[in-house]
């Protein structure tokens, strides 16, 4: 091979490299592609996110340069030969886990010591006394959400009770259910008060679902048979959507619930326009 | 005269059936297994475009697609259960039936015996019974395209209840069955395969062959089948249970109360999360089947090509080997939010970044390894280092995915699909073809066509990077996988645009792809002869001739001197020293 | 030649008979008790659907009530002492989605008979049907225009149907190897046609209140009336 051919390679990878980093810069940039608008308390998510964001761009592109540079250096040539390492002195050993070593240091660090297990462990933790609680109960291809009114307990559920005007199989003859606030699925908004901690209980009631909302950073499964459970607080008032995360079927594309965001008296206020569940299943 | 005589008569035994179809030689049953995984490869990809057209278009008909698919895409509109089809069945048929059996399938079969200087596998006839139990499994699955209900459509992650309960999804009616009932032959060759790997690695090395002197194929290849071995059986398991459930009643995963399409569900204490556990007890091994052997064979060939050994061969055998076994015990990090005990994902995190130190090392290996080289650029060196290329991307954006706090957001986004396709599909399929490239004159006799392959290879490489590149940026902003259009929802509906860039991208790449189909058929009966050694190899394959005969050397063994790179030796008289030439001619 | 005729000859004679020996079975379905509250639908969760409606909720229609105390969808059907093999018609029984809404909500069918699935909405509806006796299908119709057809095996007294997209949506179907059904109009009435003599046993379905029966006998070219009261108790 000729080495002005070898050469052409090298350059290319080179040339592929930074123009494709100063492409990827521009549109990015140009387009505002970023995280959505936060707007909730998780504030360390993106905190986390952007560290690494800086510490893997930054090896992303020093590793890919090295390789694009050695590819044109070194590219070959009858006249030359390559250099001899034999391939297991202990100078090479040490200085192959060097790197990995920083690495795993770095990244080690900046996941877990910058408030990821902290807040792991807060997401999961015990839950403000005072919270506001929403039952949120995903099923092919909607949501049904439930509040649990004045007393602030929800009602006991049966899925033997489950028919079409009482979709979620609320049990009436319980004391806790009669002031619940139910809207089926697919017919209510999400109403949730602006900074106050929010819980929510999810269920499902066919497949596996995932409320997902990008601007709270909130995703978690809703997994069949079991409550599962996550809270945080909303941080700005607004609309905004709940998407589901998980592939639940043909219309997993489209289970769209909107979110509303308002300060807890006017939420408050609106739930208690609401209809509870004793006047709606008897 | 011995030689001759041996030839002859090993040529005398075989009829046609015995030497292509039903051949215990492991050389014949690699090559089979190479050509199943290409035509797979072509469908898979073929598949990748109906999806791609899909997002790029949605809602506007194009009436070619229902001359293709029929009731699938009625009035040239895909079908969403088909979208989820399509979905499902192209991760399975990559994953499993291209970069497990393709990959692995192949170069396990071809290298193992060849470079360890062994006659056969240890189990030929286990061997063959390995490549037709995939076979069967193939052929299950392609039925499964042609049932009423169509193919699988739950995922290829398969999660019930939605895999579970027959009226879920069409997808998860008779094509579900299909997909499990051929999952499950697919085990099984795997696990056929492994043994043999394994034994055969043990205990058919030819004399002075020790362990430190095994080509990091070898090793790759080796720690890959213990692998299988390990976290196949486990998905066995789970997909039995899952017939179970679905045929016979049984309520492994599926639990009680449920109300599907306003009908109740008659199963109950089941649970769902168990599936997840036991799929990706597989799953994320499953990575590094797919991943080890790609980066085995691209160390081998980035030796070759820079005329310089291995930089810290030892260190590199010890990085497989931990990588390996670290995989093992990371498969939550794909759960975090599964509603899985919670400290458990605490747990999940630290040995998920304790991974990619193995993996660091490996890779700081390689680049070291071309480092102060002599590179000659073979079409087979550019997509091993292309491999690199496109590896390190994904494994940085692993490190995202990995911490528990930042999944929350990223989880189940195209921030997923852009780091697997750059960790684990493309780089191995990188791999896969550097691998090709390489040891095709030695499988075929024959040279494939260079230029071709090199514009292949750029296609590719840079294709890939339009395709997948954007991707993050779409996750990071939030853009859930597998949706069947991003019409619905205002945080979604910016990268229109994009989509169709991503799509016309995916059209072109895929098109250079027919160039390689077109290339490994054409040169398979029409390159150029080979020789003994075109790339001045110094492992034992390439002592024997192109292609090597029955019983892979002749009446006597090779035996072995020396270690596997001994590339640019200082005072040899070329730049390279066979693993079978003597210590004693080079002692000063 | 000869065989085709008399073969014509004896499907006229056929056909006059039945036209001759039509008996007529009419009649209204009251309703008796305390009225449940009409529930109202709100589709504020999906835009589009919503704004179809202009932002206003629709009354259900698993429970409806006429003006004159009669109820409407409930299907009356011939149970049990039909006679005879009747081939269905050509025509399809049209299912439109509009609105977010099945149209209609109660229908009958014969077994055989073409069901054709319209979507008449710039949305994803999918067509869920959860039948005991004949094949479910669950298939997405993601555009406006789409149509699928599909056919039923074997007589089920009602298949449901649900938007899995929609969950408030729902429709029955009643599927009959006869053509001796009627669906309650908003007056209450129903009417089943063309009966040869004989006697039989009507049934009348409703979605909540369940089945009640009759036997009623008729004479050639009679018409009867006939009439079902339903109770609801608290």
């Amino acid at each position: 091979m000729s080495e002005k051919q070898s050469k052409f390679h090298g350059l290319l990878f080179l040339f592929f490299f930074i123009a494709g980093i100063i492409a990827s810069v521009w549109v990015v940039v140009r387009n505002g592609w970023w995280m959505p608008e936060l707007a909730s308390d998780r504030e360390t998510i993106d905190r986390i996110f952007i560290t690494i964001f800086i510490i893997a761009g930054i090896l992303f592109i020093l590793s890919e340069l090295t390789l694009s540079y050695f590819v044109l250096r070194y590219s070959g040539s009858p006249s030359r030969k390559a250099f001899y390492l034999p391939g297991s002195t202990k100078k090479e050993i040490l200085w192959s886990i060097l790197p990995g070593t920083l690495v795993v240091i770095i990244l080690e660090i900046s996941a877990e010591f910058l408030g990821g297990a902290s807040m792991w462990g807060r997401i999961h933790g015990e839950v403000p006394k005072d919270a506001f609680l929403v039952e949120i109960t995903g099923e092919q291809f909607a949501w049904s959400i439930r509040y649990p009114g004045s007393d602030g307990k929800f009602g006991r559920t049966d899925p033997k009770l489950i028919s079409y005007e009482n979709p979620l199989g609320i049990d009436i003859t319980d004391e806790n259910a009669k002031d619940d606030i139910v809207f089926p699925a697919g017919q209510g908004i999400l109403y949730l008060p602006l900074n106050h901690p929010v819980v929510f209980l999810i269920r499902s009631k066919d497949v596996i679902h995932s409320p997902y909302l990008p601007n709270f950073r909130v995703k978690q499964d809703a997994v069949p048979g079991m409550t599962t459970r996550t809270w945080f607080i909303p941080k700005k008032e607004g609309e905004f959507e709940l998407a589901c995360a998980e592939l639940c079927g043909l219309g997993h594309y489209r289970m769209k619930l909107p979110v509303v965001v308002k300060p807890m008296e006017e939420v408050q206020e609106w739930l208690s326009e609401q209809t509870p569940a004793v006047d709606l299943y008897y | 005269m011995t030689i001759h005589h041996e030839q002859v008569e090993v040529a005398h035994k075989e009829s046609f059936i015995t030497k292509y179809i039903f051949s215990t030689d492991h050389k014949t049953i690699a090559r089979q297994y190479l050509i199943t995984g290409v035509i797979w490869g072509v469908i898979g990809m073929i598949l990748s475009w109906f999806m791609r057209l899909q997002l790029a278009y949605p809602n506007q008909p194009m009436p070619f697609l229902e001359k293709i698919l029929g009731k699938w895409a009625e009035g040239g509109i895909l079908k969403p259960e088909f979208y989820v089809a399509l979905i499902t069945m192209h991760g399975t048929i990559m994953v499993f039936f291209l970069l497990t059996a393709g990959l692995s399938g192949t170069f396990s079969n071809y290298l193992i015996p060849l470079q360890i200087g062994a006659r056969d596998m240890a189990f030929p006839v286990l061997n063959m019974l390995s490549y037709w139990v995939f076979f069967a499994a193939s052929v299950v699955m392609l039925i499964s395209f042609f049932v009423q209900t169509g193919p699988a459509g739950a995922g290829w992650t398969m999660y019930p209840p939605l895999s579970a309960l027959k009226n879920a999804i069409p997808g998860a009616d008779v094509g579900a069955t299909l997909w499990l009932v051929s999952m499950a032959l697919f085990i099984v060759s795997s696990l056929l395969g492994a043994l043999n790997y394994i034994t055969t690695t043990l205990n058919f090395r030819t004399k002075g062959m020790s362990m430190g002197r095994l080509p990091i194929t070898v090793w790759g290849m080796f720690v890959t089948a213990i692998l299988g071995l390990l976290s196949f059986p486990v998905l066995l398991a789970g997909a039995v249970m899952l017939i179970f459930d679905r045929e016979f009643g049984t309520s492994f995963f599926v639990p009680s109360g449920l109300v599907l399409g306003g009908q109740p569900v008659p199963h109950e204490g089941g649970n769902p999360i168990l599936w997840q556990h036991l799929f990706w007890f597989l799953g994320h091994p499953e990575v590094y089947i797919v991943a080890i052997p790609a980066f085995s064979l691209v160390g081998e060939i980035l030796a070759t090509n820079a005329r310089k050994p291995l930089f810290a061969y030892k260190v590199s055998v010890g990085a497989i080997i931990g990588i390996g076994a670290l995989s093992m015990i990371v498969w939550g990090h794909h759960m975090y939010v599964s509603g899985m005990n919670p400290i458990l994902g605490e747990i999940f995190v630290i040995t998920t970044l304790a991974i990619s130190f193995p993996t660091a090392i490996l890779v700081f290996n390689y680049i070291v390894t071309i480092w102060r080289g002599n590179l000659r650029f073979t079409p087979a060196m550019l997509f091993a280092l292309g491999f690199l290329g496109l590896f390190i991307p994904g494994a940085l954006t692993g490190a995202f995915l990995a911490t528990a706090p930042v999944d929350i957001q990223l989880h189940d986004t195209y921030f997923v699909v852009a780091h697997f396709h750059f960790t684990m599909a493309t780089s191995a399929a990188f791999g896969m073809f550097a691998g090709v490239y390489h040891w095709f004159p030695k499988m075929f006799g024959r040279m494939m066509n260079d230029k071709l392959g090199k514009i292949h290879f750029w296609g590719s490489f840079i294709g890939v990077y339009l395709i997948f590149f954007p991707m993050f940026f779409k996750g990071i902003a939030g853009v859930p996988r597998r949706y069947y259009s991003f019409t619905e929802y205002d945080f979604t509906s910016q990268f229109v645009g994009l989509n169709k860039f991503i799509t016309i991208a995916a059209l072109i790449t895929g098109a250079v792809q027919l160039l390689f189909v077109f290339n490994f058929f054409w040169s398979m009966f029409k390159g150029p002869k080979a020789d003994k050694n075109p790339w001045k190899s110094t492992t034992l394959e390439w002592q024997t001739d192109s292609p090597p005969p029955h019983g892979n050397w002749g009446p006597e063994l090779p035996v072995v001197y020396r270690g596997p790179y001994e590339y640019s030796v200082p005072g040899a008289e070329d730049d390279y020293i066979p693993q079978t030439v003597p210590v004693k001619i080079e002692t000063k | 030649m000869k065989k085709t005729f008399f073969l014509t000859a004896i499907t006229l004679l056929m056909t006059l008979q039945v036209v001759a020996q039509n008996a007529t079975i009419k009649g209204v379905v009251k309703f008796k008790g305390e009225a449940p509250k009409p529930r109202l639908i709100s589709m504020k969760a999906d835009r589009q659907c919503d704004a179809i409606h202009g932002g206003k909720a629709v009354t259900a229609e698993d429970f409806v009530i006429n003006q004159n105390g009669t109820l409407k969808w409930v299907f009356v059907y011939v149970k049990e002492g039909v006679k005879g093999k009747y081939n269905p018609p050509e025509e399809p029984v049209v299912l439109d989605q509009q609105g977010c809404w099945y149209h209609p909500h109660v229908f009958g069918i014969m077994v055989g008979q073409k069901l054709e699935i319209r979507n008449s909405d710039p949305l994803l509806h999918n067509v869920h049907s959860t039948p005991k006796k004949n094949k479910p299908f669950n298939i997405g119709q993601p555009v406006k225009g789409m149509k699928n057809i599909f056919t039923f095996t074997t007589p089920e007294v009602m298949v449901p149907f649900k938007c899995d997209v929609h969950p408030w949506m729902s429709a029955y179907a009643g599927v009959l190897d006869h053509p001796f059904y009627g669906v309650t109009n908003d007056k209450g009435e129903f009417e089943i046609k063309n009966l040869p003599p004989g006697t039989y046993t009507i049934e009348a379905w409703h979605e909540k209140l369940g089945t009640q029966t009759q036997s009623v006998t008729v004479k050639a070219g009679e018409t009867k009336t006939i009439e079902f009261t339903f109770e609801r108790k608290r």
